[in-house]
């Protein structure tokens, strides 16, 4: 051992540039790195230099498994539990809608006069009836009257209310005698609102089928279409219903 | 010899050595670009916080050998207890449901501790 009983851990020093005075100017750069590689060979060394050789490899060895699957490895366990929880349901719901469509089929395969095939058409037919505003339709729901004594609510408004108890989760809904389709549109006009080409004049009741508990939760949000007109001067009042009767349809 | 003379020569003796490390680092690389081993799964958690904190300990080592006051038994020591350590931390916040934020923790340290050992080692090298 050639130290002369220089001794520190290599641990860094904690000061901060120290100002490089004249008796720390260093040997030149390029004569400074060739004693740094001249070899000397020790048990020290020789250690020191296995031990490089494991971080070399350790290197060259996770940068692969890195490069291998980024996806998964970086993951820890909880964001693999919530992955894997995520894939159960969505596997849980795709077998479900296997099981209806296996059932559909086998139906359809069963009877030979087509019974099951026209029920199945009529069904799909009714529902696509009720969606389309061309049946009419009861259900549980909400009725939700606007009264507007100064004439504060304008197209906006009830367009707003529409797309909110869509947005809901609403199926089917009519205001006053209009049955609410694809396109159906709000315009004002002189005296009230256009609906579809028909004047509504206030109060505007909202008739719509849904989840009664999402729609007036969604619609009482803070800022929410129910604030909204109420600024505008408006009275707004909703009542959750378990059987609301939509009559009005929409010609096909 | 005067005095002035071996003192000198121990001095450039005492540096030198380095070459041994650089080609040990070469060797591992190639090996392990040529065996390409598969990490074991109850060390790939820890063996990026290891190697970083190894690297660490490599970076703290050319340093104290630039300054003149390296010792193979220190870097030795530090280097094994450093990984070690780094890796038992990454461990014990795993099971203290912590891991992530405790193994972020252990790379900006070491990070910081990594560069202030490369600025110790560019002042001894180019004096700035």
């Amino acid at each position: 051992m050639t130290l002369d009983g220089v001794r520190d851990d290599d641990e860094p020093r904690e000061e901060a540039e120290r100002p490089a005075g004249p008796a720390a100017v260093p040997p030149a750069p390029l004569t400074g790195v060739m004693a740094l590689l001249r070899p000397r060979a020790s048990w020290g060394q020789l250690i020191g230099g296995l031990l490089c050789v494991l971080v070399g490899f350790a290197v060259a060895v996770q940068v692969r498994s890195t490069k291998r699957d980024t996806t998964f490895a970086t993951a820890r366990q909880d964001e693999l539990v919530g992955i894997l929880a995520d894939l159960g349901q969505r596997s849980e719901r795709l077998r479900g809608d296997i099981r209806d469509l296996e059932r559909t089929k086998a139906e359809l395969q069963r009877d030979a006069q087509g019974g099951a095939a026209l029920e199945e058409a009529r069904k799909r037919a009714t529902t696509y009836g009720i969606l389309a505003g061309t049946l009419p339709a009861e259900g549980p729901g909400i009725r939700m009257v606007v009264q507007d004594p100064r004439g504060g609510v304008h197209a906006g408004g009830l367009l707003d209310a529409l797309e909110e108890l869509r947005d809901a989760g609403a199926e089917v809904v009519q205001v006053n005698e209009v049955r609410a389709g694809v396109g159906t549109y709000f315009l004002d006009a002189r005296d009230g609102v256009q609906a579809d080409g028909r004047t509504l004049r206030a109060p505007y009741t909202f008739l719509a089928i849904g989840d009664p508990h999402t729609m007036t939760t969604a619609l009482n949000i803070p800022g929410g279409v129910v604030r909204t007109l109420q600024a505008a001067g408006a009275t707004v009042s909703i009542t959750p219903r378990a059987k609301v009767t939509v009559s009005a349809i929409r010609s096909p | 010899m005067t005095e002035r003379t071996r003192a000198e020569a121990a001095g450039t003796e005492r540096k030198g050595g380095g070459m041994i490390a650089l080609i040990g680092l070469v060797i591992g690389v190639g090996l392990g670009l040529a065996l390409h081993p598969d990490v074991p799964l109850w060390l790939q958690p820890y063996l990026p916080i290891a190697i970083v904190a190894a690297l660490d300990a490599m970076f703290g080592g050319v340093r104290a050998r630039l300054e003149g006051i390296f010792d193979e038994k220190v870097f030795v020591v530090s280097f094994l207890s450093n990984t070690v350590i780094a890796a038992l931390i990454v461990f014990l916040g795993d099971e203290l449901g912590v891991g992530s934020q405790l193994s972020t923790g252990v790379v900006v340290v070491l990070g910081i501790r990594i560069f202030s050992n490369a600025a110790g080692i560019r002042r001894k090298l180019f004096g700035a």
